[in-house]
């Protein structure tokens, strides 16, 4: 469905990646994982067309996206749930999730996405008139993740999701994603709770400085004695 | 400021209609003075509305919008003066030529990522070359002036805006007017919610699929289209033009005052800002002339003030304050 092949990203002169390739089956989740600055968030939003890579070709579905200005990417599927959240604060709940389907594939079906997103998190519902920078955090994520799907997105790229949520909010977030997964949305994982990570993903990539250092099923990566020394702390 | 909007929209829409109607007949009783004051009024509510655009809905902060009024002014009073084109033709180069600035602006500031205090250093120095540009531009006065001619008075002369204050009370009420339906329908279309989404948070909203840098460059040039009528309109009524003056950092500050005091973002806080800060600074020195004290520059200390006191009292503005009072506006957050 993805195919990445020999990514190359500079900041200036500083390189972010460096020859990553990487593939993403249809319906499957693929984690990304690494320790801060390794290039996982570069990755990201290279290949949501935030940033424009200086060698290599992004394909989703056979066509080549490189380079393709990020509302393009958006339009074709390709949906992002950024770091920390990013609600449109003093916009209401049902604001945010409109804004989500701004998008020329999800407009149509803006009404029908938005039962669809208050079934899936009834909180929203409750809060739906309430400004968005009042949630709290684990309600803040709920909505960057609806606003998301209101763009009808076939891949969804989640760039550390868990990242400063209560210990149990977190395993909702991890619950919603495997039930996204269910439902036949693609997921491309990116997080610091590599243990996790790794037990939901079918295939898992490591980025060190900015390079692919390994790859492999995320069993195969939860057995490494490398991951588990580097990664896990065992 | 939108959420629960919907259900106090005919409660606002009653007060608003009977605003309208006060300011229709006001002429009627209205001495010159308080005419004088009222165009005043009109014209800040028009030209902070117009920038509310930029600033209140898409976020960008212009701190150089006297660069469009500016120019709209030139452009049709040179056209006036120099071929004797009327103001309702010249008004379309005045919207041209501003657009152009707009356009160059936005174009240099949106395409390289600048955003910020940077954006606004951008329209202040763009401002202020145009001043020093026109200090030298012979064709329309240079720093001496530009002066448009004055008719016999008690002629009415619609087609070239010439014409007793009465006249540019109307004008300018249409203006109001015209400003506020279109920032209204601006806000609830889709371009609106675009705006509102860069506002909030810019990276969340590309993320989202939005073209950020296509819909701040629609902000900035519905705004300098919008600015440039005003320019068009202070040169008729004012009838005379120093860059000194039209061009200058203090004439951008007064038309952002208005909206900031009144509420950014909010489509009645540009009326509610003029109406406050004209009363403040015209109807206060006038106050303190009545006991023979005259500072140069009590205006603007007035302005300060009042800028002060909104900042540390209701620092999103009077017009979210009080439209809670009068029921009109948003319930409270966390209802």
């Amino acid at each position: 469905m993805l195919e990445i092949r020999d990514l190359d990203l500079y900041y200036g002169d500083a390189q972010a990646l460096d020859g990553v390739s990487l593939s993403v089956d249809e319906g499957t989740i693929v984690a990304i994982v690494g320790s801060n600055g390794a290039g996982k968030s570069s990755l990201i939003r290279t290949i949501a067309g935030i940033e424009t890579p200086r060698a290599g070709s992004i394909r989703y579905r056979g066509a080549d996206i490189t380079g393709a200005p990020s509302h393009a990417v958006v339009n074709l599927g390709i949906g992002q749930v950024a770091e920390g959240r990013q609600v449109f604060p003093t916009l209401s709940v049902r604001e945010n999730l409109e804004v989500g389907a701004l998008v020329p594939r999800a407009r149509a079906r803006a009404k029908a996405t938005l039962e669809e997103v208050f079934a899936l998190f009834p909180r929203l519902r409750e809060r739906e008139h309430q400004a968005a920078g009042t949630l709290s955090g684990g309600e803040q994520q709920m909505l960057a993740i609806g606003r998301c799907l209101m763009g009808q997105p076939e891949l969804i790229m989640f760039d550390e999701p868990s990242l400063g949520l209560a210990p149990t909010v977190v395993q909702e977030v991890f619950r919603t994603i495997l039930a996204l997964n269910r439902r036949g949305l693609t997921i491309v994982l990116v997080e610091q709770n590599v243990a996790v990570s790794l037990r939901i993903a079918s295939r898992a990539y490591v980025l060190e400085n900015g390079r692919v250092a390994m790859e492999g099923t995320g069993a195969e990566l939860l057995a490494d004695d490398r991951v588990r020394q580097a990664y896990l702390g065992l | 400021m939108a959420t629960g909007a919907g259900r106090q929209t005919a409660r606002a829409a009653l007060a608003l209609g009977g605003l309208f109607v006060v300011l229709l007949v006001l002429p009627a009783f209205a001495n010159p003075y308080v005419l004088s004051a009222a165009i005043l009024v009109l014209y800040f509510a028009y030209v902070g509305q117009a920038w509310n655009l930029m600033m209140g809905f898409a976020g960008q902060l212009s701190l150089g919008h006297s660069l469009y009024v500016g120019l709209g002014a030139y452009a049709s009073a040179a056209l006036f003066v120099h071929y004797g084109i009327s103001p309702w033709i010249g008004l379309v180069a005045a919207v041209a030529v501003s657009l152009a600035a707009g356009a160059v602006i936005g174009f240099l500031a949106f395409r390289f990522g600048i955003g910020g205090v940077y954006f606004a250093l951008l329209t202040i120095a763009f401002a202020e070359f145009t001043r020093i540009g026109f200090d030298h531009f012979d064709w329309v006065g240079g720093s001496g002036g530009f002066f448009l001619p004055v008719k016999e008075h008690g002629v009415t002369d619609l087609a070239n805006l010439r014409g007793p204050p009465v006249m540019f009370y109307y004008i300018a009420l249409a203006m109001a007017a015209g400003a506020f339906l279109a920032a209204w329908r601006l806000r609830a279309s889709r371009i609106g919610y675009y705006w509102l989404a860069i506002r909030e948070n810019e990276d969340a909203a590309q993320a989202l699929g939005i073209n950020t840098f296509r819909y701040k460059m629609l902000a900035i040039l519905f705004s300098s289209a919008m600015t440039a009528l005003a320019g068009v309109f202070f040169a008729f009524y004012y009838n005379n033009l120093f860059p000194e003056q039209i061009f200058s950092m203090a004439r951008s500050i007064e038309i952002i005052l208005g909206p900031i005091i009144g509420g950014l973002g909010t489509l009645f806080g540009p009326v509610l800002g003029a109406f406050v800060l004209t009363f403040l600074g015209d109807g206060l020195t006038e106050v303190t002339d009545a006991f023979g004290i005259q500072i140069p520059g009590l205006k603007q200390v007035f302005y300060g003030v009042a800028l002060l006191v909104v900042v540390v009292f209701v620092p999103n503005g009077i017009w979210p304050a009080l439209a809670r009072r009068l029921g009109f506006g948003p319930a409270k957050k966390g209802e």
